[in-house]
């Protein structure tokens, strides 16, 4: 009568070893460490950086527990956090504009854990601090890059309604002056222009619109104030959606990021510490522009040898820094992108980056290439890279933009919205895709500030949250074990899987442990208390009923499973619910709650019926139970 | 006399809970209505989360005590701000509470002025590294997801409740835990302390405890309308009775386990485990004195034919000529 499939006791033990192999990653210290990641490409990670480094920090003072060369970076492991920031405040003015050094918790999880895909949670910003931007959008350049997409389009309709014009050109005051050629049909120019522009803005013109002026055969057309401060904070929540994409793509659980004032934008990224890879992700402005080229290689060398470069066209210069002439008209540009993916080009093989654009974008390039099949197309990869130089003491910030080209291919026929760019390594075509597919930022943006959050809060957080967890946790336990006795000595080791469970799956599934989560836990062991309380007290009601002991187990797991089913669902539709309508923390809060409680019916109802089927099914004679 | 099985709660209890339903209804109503109005007329002293407010990012000369620069700030008439270390050990963030309309971040400059000059000491001088504002937007779009979530969650419990049991167990599941969250919401209120994102989730997780709660007691109560021939208010008496112990032992652990929070989890878990463990009383009073005599009321009011499997009544029917 009381027995248990064996199939179940096997699902116990591969619970039970995954959850301990999956929760061990926890019980290692990780190191704070420093570490130097090249910023240029002639800085180089070798011995011989390893040996100044090393030198350097002895000159300091500062011991280091051991330094290492990984992939791309040199790891400099140290004792405690003030080692750390001593010697990152030695390292950094020494090694220079060539290298960035970042504050890091270094994992000492051995290599054998990590193989398996097992690693630590990561802990919130609050419990062990992380890295804190501010950046800065810049609104004047989403103003004027918006206006000249006016002149543009404004430039099109004429052409296409064949009214000629000699000029369309955006003022210094954000004004477009259009000149038409004598003859030409004002009040027709007019009505094209105003058709023009309530498609592109949205709003008609007049009234809070934007306004045209004739005069002669010149047109003024003013955007209202109104608009020109509607461009300006589009701009900021624009960058702020892209930037959030950006963050998920790093992987951070619960990242904070805020609108600060008019213009900027504060990113606080938990957990993490190694500024240098987040800023290469968030900060670097790629973006796209396709050109088309006006002059080959050697047209190119000699526009550069004579110092004459014809009117039209620019020099752009390639990785290997062979010269290149493309056209000074954007012909589509990073905002009218949809989608970037990374291919394998199915004639090659080589590594791609599959392109799709907005039907204008996607217009424009169907019109340039029916005219010029057999021409060349340029791709130009445009990076704003933030820059701080020391002068006179004080920090100067600036960015440089890095314009390359990286593709000339040649047009091999007539397309439109989709399409690929080839002619990049694996690792470059990934990144910019996923650059790309991050949005194009409507303005550029500057990062003004960059901190690391102190851990000395974060910790004290951690030791406090942990030790309270555990008197709270061994006060449960000595309270069952005295209560039911050895129903409670069960009871417990079920508590203890389950606590391991919920550490296991946090830490498989990368999620970030925040004090809202110690929250989320601690109701999670008060609802799987709970379940193990039902059981129990439905046992001793079913033994006071007058029912044998055995079949008082029986009768009293399986009247309870029913309850528990249903408190506990209940439970995990608050979790969802607050999982899809949660900012960052209350997500780290229904995260550990849904996991807590799932984990809880299994220990509750499987672990502990198996149990205590494994102590009182072998006795035969048994005339009362130790609850 | 035996000493084991140990029991808090003597077995077989008949407690007549049900005698006084009319008492226990008139406080629940009292004490919601009162509660509305508590979180109403009285509010919350919201913290830099949802108000938005600034920060100061002060360099000092030498290291300096958190607590110290906290006390001088408190003397100086700047309460409420919160100080912590950043970055290195002489760089503090200071972040003082704005006004609840704050958008732009024009005070600001003074504001960080009046933070340095309290901050710094004389043989301890700060500078100013730089200034910042959470702009109220923010923090508005945080207040609407939270009322958002509790929405959810008690429609949630509506409809999960009414598959499972019957509307009007529903209705008065979701009614209690509405009435736990808004008397833990203004008791909390009462207390002054800073309501953060931690306290909200306090809030949150009573609205878990609270409705686990009356759960087992509804679930004792569906057993015993099918089970056990008896007048429903004898049924409800039972169940609560029966369930007793199981309800009092969870809830003390769980009392007891976020006391250990409260006392041992400092500052920042304070807030969170006060709400916890007043949601463990009152959910647990709530799931015992209100839940079941609710059902007694007007068309709340259960019959044995609500709890009884429907598809044979429905099978009978369409037996009839």
């Amino acid at each position: 009568m009381l027995e248990f499939p064996r199939w179940k006791y096997a699902l116990i033990l591969v619970v039970l070893v995954l959850a301990a192999l999956y929760a061990l990653p926890n019980a290692y210290q990780k190191n704070p460490s420093v570490q130097i990641t090249p910023s240029t490409s002639e800085a180089r990670i070798d011995e011989a950086l390893k040996t100044r480094v090393e030198g350097l920090l002895t000159a300091a003072g500062v011991t280091s527990v051991g330094t290492e060369i990984d992939e791309n970076h040199l790891l400099v492991r140290l004792h405690d956090s003030d080692a750390q920031t001593l010697a990152s405040d030695t390292l950094r003015p020494e090694l220079g504009e060539n290298y960035s050094v970042a504050l890091n918790l270094a994992s000492t999880v051995p290599d054998w854990l990590s193989n398996m895909g097992a690693r630590p949670m990561s802990l919130g910003l609050d419990l062990q601090g992380g890295v804190h931007f501010v950046m800065q959008v810049d609104q004047a350049a989403a103003l004027q890059k918006r206006v000249e997409g006016y002149a543009d389009g404004i430039r099109t309709v004429l052409r296409d309604a064949r009214i000629g014009y000699s000029s369309v050109e955006r003022r210094n005051d954000n004004s477009i002056g259009v000149v038409l050629t004598e003859g030409a049909d004002v009040n027709a120019a007019r009505t094209q222009i105003s058709t023009s522009l309530a498609s592109a803005s949205g709003q008609a013109v007049g009234g809070s619109g934007p306004q045209i002026t004739t005069e002669g055969n010149r047109i003024t057309v003013r955007l209202s104030p109104g608009e020109i401060s509607r461009i300006a904070s589009d701009a900021v929540e624009q960058n702020r959606t892209v930037i959030s994409n950006r963050i998920n793509a790093i992987g951070v659980a619960e990242p904070v990021l805020q609108r600060q004032g008019e213009d900027r934008l504060v990113i606080q990224l938990p957990g993490l510490q190694d500024t240098a890879e987040a800023k290469r992700l968030i900060g670097a402005t790629a973006t796209l522009e396709f050109r088309a080229v006006t002059g080959d290689e050697n047209q190119a060398a000699a526009a550069v040898a004579s110092g004459n470069i014809p009117a039209d066209s620019r020099i752009y210069y390639n990785d290997a820094g062979t010269p290149l002439l493309l056209s000074r008209r954007i012909l589509v540009s990073g905002d009218q992108l949809i989608n970037a993916n990374p291919q394998t080009d199915s004639q090659t093989g080589t590594p791609a980056v599959g392109i799709t654009l907005n039907s204008a974008g996607g217009k424009r390039m169907l019109d340039h290439t029916l005219q010029n099949v057999g021409q060349r197309l340029g791709i130009v990869y445009v990076e704003r890279i933030p820059t701080v130089r020391m002068v006179d003491g004080e920090e100067v910030r600036s960015s440089r933009s890095v314009e390359r080209v990286i593709s000339s291919s040649t047009i091999r026929g007539v397309f439109g919205r989709e399409f690929q760019t080839t002619g990049l390594s694996r690792e470059e075509s990934t990144d910019l895709a996923s650059q790309l597919k991050a949005g194009a930022l409507a303005a550029p943006m500057d990062f003004v500030e960059e901190r690391v959050v102190g851990p000395s809060l974060g910790a004290e957080n951690v030791e406090r949250g942990l030790t309270a967890v555990l008197y709270a946790f061994f006060f449960t336990l000595i309270f069952f074990m005295f209560y039911y006795r050895m129903f409670g000595i069960v009871t417990c080791l079920a508590l203890i899987l389950n606590l391991l469970i919920v550490v296991a799956v946090m830490s498989l599934f990368g999620a970030t442990m925040s004090l809202p989560g110690f929250a989320g836990l601690a109701l999670s062991i008060g609802l799987s208390v709970d379940a193990n309380v039902l059981i129990n007290e439905r046992i001793r009601e079913e033994l006071r009923a007058g029912m044998p002991p055995k079949a008082a187990i029986v009768t009293g797991y399986e009247k309870a499973s029913d309850t528990i089913f249903d408190s506990n669902l209940t439970g995990i539709i608050a979790g969802v619910a607050l999982y899809a309508f949660g900012t960052g923390p209350l997500q780290g809060f229904a995260v550990t709650l849904v996991i807590g409680i799932t984990a809880s019916m299994f220990t509750a109802i499987v672990v502990s019926r198996a149990l205590v089927t494994l102590i009182y099914a072998p006795r035969k004679k048994l005339k009362s139970l130790a609850i | 006399m035996k000493i084991f099985p140990l029991t808090l709660v003597p077995s077989g209890t008949r407690i007549d809970f049900m005698r006084l339903r009319h008492v226990w209804v008139a406080m629940f109503l009292l004490l919601f209505v009162g509660s509305f109005a508590v979180v109403g007329l009285k509010g919350f002293n919201f913290a830099l989360d949802f108000t938005g407010g600034t920060a100061v990012n002060v360099r000092f000369d030498k290291p300096v005590g958190v607590d110290d620069v906290r006390e001088r700030l408190e003397n100086a008439g700047i309460s409420n701000a919160q100080v912590q270390t950043f970055g290195s050990g002489n760089d503090l963030l200071i972040r003082v509470r704005g006004d609840e309309a704050q958008v732009s971040v024009d005070g600001n400059t003074q504001l960080a002025q009046d933070v340095l000059a309290a901050a710094s000491s004389e043989a301890n001088p700060g500078r100013i590294l730089s200034t910042e504002s959470i702009g109220a937007q923010v923090s508005g779009d945080l207040r609407k997801n939270a009322i958002y979530a509790a929405i959810f969650v008690l429609v949630g419990f509506l409809l999960y409740i009414s598959v499972r049991f019957e509307w009007k167990f529903a209705v008065v599941a979701s009614v209690t835990t509405l009435f736990d969250v808004m008397v833990v919401a203004a008791m909390f209120s009462l207390t002054g302390r800073e309501f953060d994102l931690t306290v909200m989730a306090g809030l949150l997780s009573v609205m878990g405890f609270s409705i686990n709660d009356t759960i087992v007691v509804f679930d004792r109560v569906r057993e015993n309308f099918r089970g056990v021939r008896a007048e429903p208010l004898e049924i409800f008496n039972r169940s609560i009775n029966q369930t007793l112990s199981r309800t009092i032992i969870t809830s003390l652990v769980f009392f007891l386990s976020v006391l250990a929070l409260f006392l041992y989890g400092g500052g920042s878990l304070e807030g969170l485990a006060l709400t916890q463990m007043m949601g463990a009383v009152v959910g647990t009073l709530s799931s015992i004195f209100i839940a079941c005599p609710l059902l007694t009321y007007g068309i709340l009011r259960v019959t044995k034919q609500d709890l009884l499997p429907k598809a044979k009544d429905e099978a009978a029917l369409s037996r009839r000529p």
